[in-house]
């Protein structure tokens, strides 16, 4: 499939066809250790593919659905100006699911089995996108705050230990810093603006504020993949530790913005020289997880809308081409 | 070809950034013709003045090198220090060498 | 309102509109890839909205933006031609209905590259630029669309029975074209449908689709007279922006 063999010449990797299993597996942890890229031909762990698998194509899967949320205010738009913004942003989240679907298929998958995947509902992607975007304000808060919290999430991966991954996600972050900054720009408007965009900006801070916390995954005690994602160098962070940062970085956000954070113990903590805040309730976060949000089932029913409706114009190229291919054998033969 | 579980074809796309520089590799796309790989590869990689020129491969016509092969391919020339300018002792009086 | 800003806003409105459907399928398209494509277009038709529009504000002289005119106008003040506020209806219609406004488009920048208002001349010089890709973009569609399977002939051959009728407009000269013309704004549409019609057909001919008949009857939405679909796409656009009165965002 996709060849990017060439980008790994040169590597310094010990190939006695002798070496059992073991010993590939440790000359691999070496490289990781080593900080040498993995890349799509060399050899690697199967449980290490099927992570990337897993990880690379929830996230293609998030922004992908991740379109749908703020797609939903492209044609109301309260400007021009914030409409061409949208479009573009909008544009570039499936740019990016774009990007990230071309680095999953370098471990030997097809987006077609990934988008599958997806539309049978077997696929996770990211929760916050299963929650609605009432009001202009969601667009600001999605900016801010998602992307905020993504960002924070995805720098480190741009030194993911596997090449494509890494190289995707290098594009990404240097397209997604647009995307908070126009959030941002969004809530300060709002919250200078009429006494009804405060109120707008208010209420999408109260309601994107938890979940946006909870993208990053259940605290470091939970979570299933964690130490060994670290171990490859997949994850450089620990789920609280990024967490915490996004806190500190995002509360003085919203002091500026004269936004209150929806947390009654939201406190600094001058000796830790951090902001402690309350308990997240993980059984929402569960229950949006196994697609008892608000909006799972309005989201993949929109995937597969579609999908389903785009079937005949992509089977319709695919008969062009072959035709054009038959045509061009035919006229060769001649 | 009406297979659903099977994607368009993958094309690997190479944009030149500007004049002088060489095409270089950038990821991959779908696409069923030649037309539309161009097509997909401006509107997915260079929506930001990426580039100046766009060259797609079809993935399935790369012919690359096996990284198991690395070793009989590269290592032989590991050893051949005499290539490179570096190698040669020139005494510092000697200019424009 | 002078021709001249008449005009104008015809130009506008119809990239404005068009932009605007074009903007609904964005997370919709049948692959990624045209979610892309279809985003791209639609911001291009947007930018030059947003040109003309402010253009159109400061021939008119009475201080309105491109948002007090996008969003302040209704419906019978808006000048865009019938066809571009037709929906979407499936990818097969966009196509087609992009397609018949690129090719118009085309001979409308190529000949107000030469106009006597300055900025216009200079609207159209980069404008030009973006429809030569979309009619690209929108004529290889087409041509695969009409071309592939039989079942993607049939929805295109009815898209384009379907949005036939609203050719004759793209021709239709009325006064407002002719004092334009006359004093060197820009084409009269007349001259432009027969390099319309050679685009066209080379095209359908590809596609091995065929011209349906020319309907009798004019509609006339650039004189702000439309059909029953412009309303509900204003009505959406302009919600928010008019249920603030005066805010900024």
């Amino acid at each position: 499939m996709y060849t990017q063999g060439l980008d790994s010449l040169g590597k310094d990797c010990l190939r006695d066809p002798a070496q059992d299993a073991g010993a590939l597996e440790r000359s691999f942890q070496a490289r990781v250790d080593a900080e040498d890229k993995i890349e799509p031909k060399d050899w690697m762990p199967e449980a290490y593919r099927r992570t990337l698998v897993r990880q690379i194509s929830q996230h293609a899967h998030s922004e992908i659905v991740g379109m749908l949320p703020e797609g939903n205010w492209i044609t109301r738009a309260p400007s021009l100006l914030r409409k061409a913004i949208l479009i573009a942003k909008v544009q570039d989240e499936g740019g990016h699911g774009a990007y990230l679907y071309s680095a999953a298929e370098t471990l030997g998958v097809s987006r077609a089995e990934l988008v599958d995947q997806l539309l049978e509902g077997k696929a996770k992607y990211s929760s916050i996108f299963n929650y609605p975007t009432p009001t202009w304000a969601d667009v600001g808060a999605i900016g801010w705050l998602v992307d905020g919290a993504a960002i924070m999430n995805q720098i480190p991966l741009c030194r993911c230990s596997y090449g494509p991954y890494a190289r995707a996600m290098v594009r990404i972050c240097k397209e997604e810093s647009f995307h908070q900054r126009q959030g941002y720009e969004i809530m300060l408007r709002l919250s200078r603006g009429t006494a009804a965009q405060r109120d707008m900006a208010q209420s999408a801070l109260d309601r994107w504020w938890w979940p946006s916390l909870m993208m990053f995954g259940p605290s470091d005690a939970e979570s299933k993949h964690g130490a060994q994602s670290m171990r490859w160098k997949i994850k450089r962070f620990s789920n609280d530790e990024l967490r915490q940062k996004f806190v500190d970085f995002t509360v003085p956000q919203a002091d500026f913005l004269g936004l209150k954070v929806p947390d009654p113990e939201l406190r600094w903590d001058d000796a830790a020289q951090h902001y402690r805040f309350g308990a997240i309730d993980w059984n929402e976060f569960e229950q949006v997880l196994k697609g008892h949000g608000p909006c799972n089932r309005e989201r993949l029913d929109a995937r597969r809308r579609a999908h389903e409706e785009g079937r005949w114009v992509r089977e319709a190229a695919a008969a062009w081409a072959a035709k054009q291919a038959a045509r061009a054998a035919a006229t060769e033969a001649a | 070809m009406s297979d659903e579980r099977s994607d368009w074809p993958l094309y690997e796309i190479f944009i030149r950034a500007k004049s002088g520089l060489d095409h270089k590799h950038v990821g991959s796309l779908h696409a069923t013709d030649a037309r539309m790989a161009i097509e997909h590869a401006r509107d997915l990689y260079t929506r930001r003045q990426e580039g100046v020129s766009i060259w797609a491969v079809r993935s399935a016509d790369i012919v690359a090198s096996d990284p198991a092969d690395a070793d009989s391919l590269f290592e032989p020339a590991r050893d051949k220090v005499y290539r490179h300018p570096t190698f040669y002792d020139i005494p510092d009086e000697v200019k424009t060498l | 309102m002078t021709p001249q800003l008449r005009y104008v806003l015809r130009l506008a409105d119809s990239s404005l509109v068009l932009a605007q459907r074009l903007g609904e399928w964005v997370g919709h398209a049948p692959a990624l890839e045209e979610d892309l494509g279809l985003a791209n277009v639609s911001l291009d038709l947007l930018g030059q909205a947003r040109l003309l529009l402010a253009h159109a504000g400061e021939l008119e002289g009475r201080g309105r933006g491109e948002d007090q005119l996008a969003y302040l106008r209704g419906e019978s003040e808006y000048f865009n031609l019938t066809l571009v506020e037709q929906p979407n209806g499936d990818f097969g219609q966009t196509i087609a209905r992009q397609f018949l406004f690129d090719a118009w488009q085309l001979g409308m920048y190529e000949a107000m590259q030469q106009s006597a208002d300055a900025r216009l001349a200079a609207i159209a010089a980069k404008a030009l630029k973006e429809t030569r890709y979309h009619l690209r973009y929108s004529g290889g569609w087409l041509i695969r669309l009409g071309d592939g399977t039989e079942e993607s002939r049939r929805r295109t051959q009815q898209a384009l029975e379907r949005l036939w009728p609203f050719v004759n407009e793209l021709f239709a000269t009325d006064d407002v074209d002719r004092e334009a013309a006359r004093a060197g704004i820009g084409p009269e549409p007349g001259t432009l449908e027969s390099g319309w019609t050679q685009r066209v057909d080379e095209v359908l001919a590809q596609a091995t689709l065929a011209p349906p008949a020319r309907a009798h009857f004019v509609w006339y939405g650039k004189q702000g007279r439309h059909g029953e679909h412009l309303g509900y796409l204003l009505a959406e656009m302009q919600s928010l922006h008019r249920a603030h009165p005066g805010a900024n965002w």
